[in-house]
């Protein structure tokens, strides 16, 4: 397997080209720019056959998709923040027509103020609109994530679009050593784009997208459900033949150190390589402290994360977005809430950090560690909801 | 079709079969009706053309020969693409008496 050099960036366009879609219709936008802007280096260079429309805006660009994929292509798009908001009028559309478009995301804040660096409120704020979400800590697992989004989202017990997001500029901008799997390898794995239903079938004309008022849109919205449990299934399947294939499984979520942990971090994205190495540092200290990787946010783990913290006294929830909801970020309140019926559970707390791209240092994750220590040996959480890391 | 199906026998992705808006008569909230008088037709197919519904009915011959009133909502572009004159008018907007 041919190792390189990549950025996460470079990574989710060298997997695009392997993959090889039919259509991609983009927009450029920091931090995902590079993309589709790669991407279209390939196409320019005949190493593709995709047919790249450049449209005028992101919500051309998810409506385009949207018509490719109803019309029986395999398609793929990227985007970050601003432009992932201006495609949410169509991404609940591609959800409800079942269509399995792949979606290469860069975590960038929303506007106002303006900024390019990375939180997750971006995604988050498309989180209830059908599409599996995915947060890949480095640059290996967007490149792997994307692979298997393809699979996953083509699984006739799913067919949903799925997203696929790396931290801006932590992961899309930094180059790590990357093993990549063989062109051929992958056109093998992810195998013939299979066409369930064709707006341009002339043999079996269909009409989708038809009003749908009180009498059968709350069937319509069903199968979208059904899909969202069933992805839970599909993608621990796909995760583990790749794992069996190319040594390299992921899941849901990943616990690290985690079996006899007393105190836990629960996060997302590249903070999770931050925490590894406190936890490492802390082991060897004799702290019993663990991370708890939340890699799938959509659906979500709520049963593997209950078990995964069932025997950890203080767990901090940290999310990389506050929902505005004063019950905490999008992370905790689910988490949160999949706690509720559980006799034996960790004392949780919210560490909201980050915003707009705001270090976490491996000082942060050791004071959040430190702190969990206080929790677990008191029995008492000080504050349940913290901005971590903003001045006052 | 069948009358209300549950969710789990539903086409996938929201799909139905084609053509199912000609079982739904929408010309019944006309307030104005178009009125054809076919001696004074030159056939140029203008009102065809540009009718948004299919709402222009051609005889065997594939001459025009009226409006279907099941579809027609009297958006009145026939009468405004009709290219015949004032004196001789092949289509004309009346108001719906019903």
């Amino acid at each position: 397997m041919p190792i390189l050099a990549k950025t996460g960036n470079e990574a989710m366009a060298e997997a695009m080209r392997q993959i090889n879609p039919d259509v991609v219709a983009a927009y450029p936008i920091t931090p995902a720019t590079e993309i589709v802007m790669i991407f279209s280096g390939f196409v320019a260079d005949g190493l593709v056959d995709t047919e790249f429309v450049a449209v005028e805006s992101e919500h051309s660009a998810m409506s385009a998709c949207v018509g490719a994929a109803a019309a029986g292509a395999r398609v793929m798009t990227g985007t970050s923040s601003q432009g992932l908001q201006l495609m949410s009028e169509i991404l609940p559309i591609a959800s409800a027509l079942r269509l399995p478009i792949v979606l290469c995301e860069v975590n960038r804040a929303l506007s106002a103020p303006i900024n390019i660096h990375c939180d997750h409120s971006d995604t988050m704020a498309v989180r209830d609109f059908g599409w599996m979400q995915v947060y890949a800590e480095n640059a290996q697992e967007a490149y792997d994530s994307i692979i298997q989004m393809i699979r996953i989202s083509e699984d006739e017990r799913v067919r949903l679009p799925g997203m696929v997001s790396t931290d801006g500029f932590i992961i899309s901008h930094c180059m790590e050593k990357i093993e990549a799997l063989e062109d051929n390898e992958v056109k093998k794995y992810i195998g013939e784009y299979k066409v369930i239903n064709s707006v341009l079938d002339q043999k079996n004309p269909i009409s989708i997208g038809s009003l749908d008022l009180q009498d059968y849109y709350f069937e319509h919205k069903m199968p979208v459900v059904e899909a969202m449990g069933k992805a839970k299934d599909v993608i621990l399947e796909v995760s583990k033949d790749f794992g069996k294939r190319y040594g390299r499984e992921y899941g849901l979520t990943e616990g690290y150190k985690l079996k006899d942990a007393e105190i836990a971090l629960v996060a997302m994205g590249s903070t999770c390589g931050t925490t590894r190495a406190v936890v490492d540092e802390l082991r060897e200290r004799g702290v019993k402290a663990g991370l708890l990787k939340v890699r799938v946010f959509r659906p979500f783990p709520a049963e593997e994360i209950v078990q995964a913290l069932s025997k950890v006294k203080a767990a901090a929830i940290t999310d990389r977005s506050d929902g505005f909801s004063n019950q905490g970020g999008q992370l905790f309140t689910e988490i949160r809430s999949a706690m509720y019926e559980q006799k034996a559970k960790p004392i949780l707390s919210n560490y909201i950090y980050g915003l707009g791209g705001r270090e976490i240092s491996l000082e942060d994750i050791r004071k959040i560690f430190d702190e969990q220590k206080e929790v677990a040996d008191s029995g008492k959480v000080k504050q349940l909801i913290r901005h971590f890391g903003v001045r006052e | 079709m069948k009358k209300n199906m549950g969710w789990k026998e539903l086409g996938h992705g929201d799909s139905l079969p084609a053509g199912t808006a000609a079982d739904f008569q929408t010309g019944d909230w006309r307030s104005e009706k178009p009125v054809f008088v076919r001696e004074n037709c030159i056939n140029c197919y203008f009102c065809w053309i540009y009718c948004p519904d299919s709402a222009i009915l051609l005889d065997e011959d594939n001459k025009v020969a009226g409006i279907d009133y099941k579809y027609c909502k009297g958006c009145g572009i026939c009468d405004r693409e009709c290219p015949t004159k004032k004196e001789k008018r092949a289509i004309t907007m009346e108001a719906e008496r019903k």
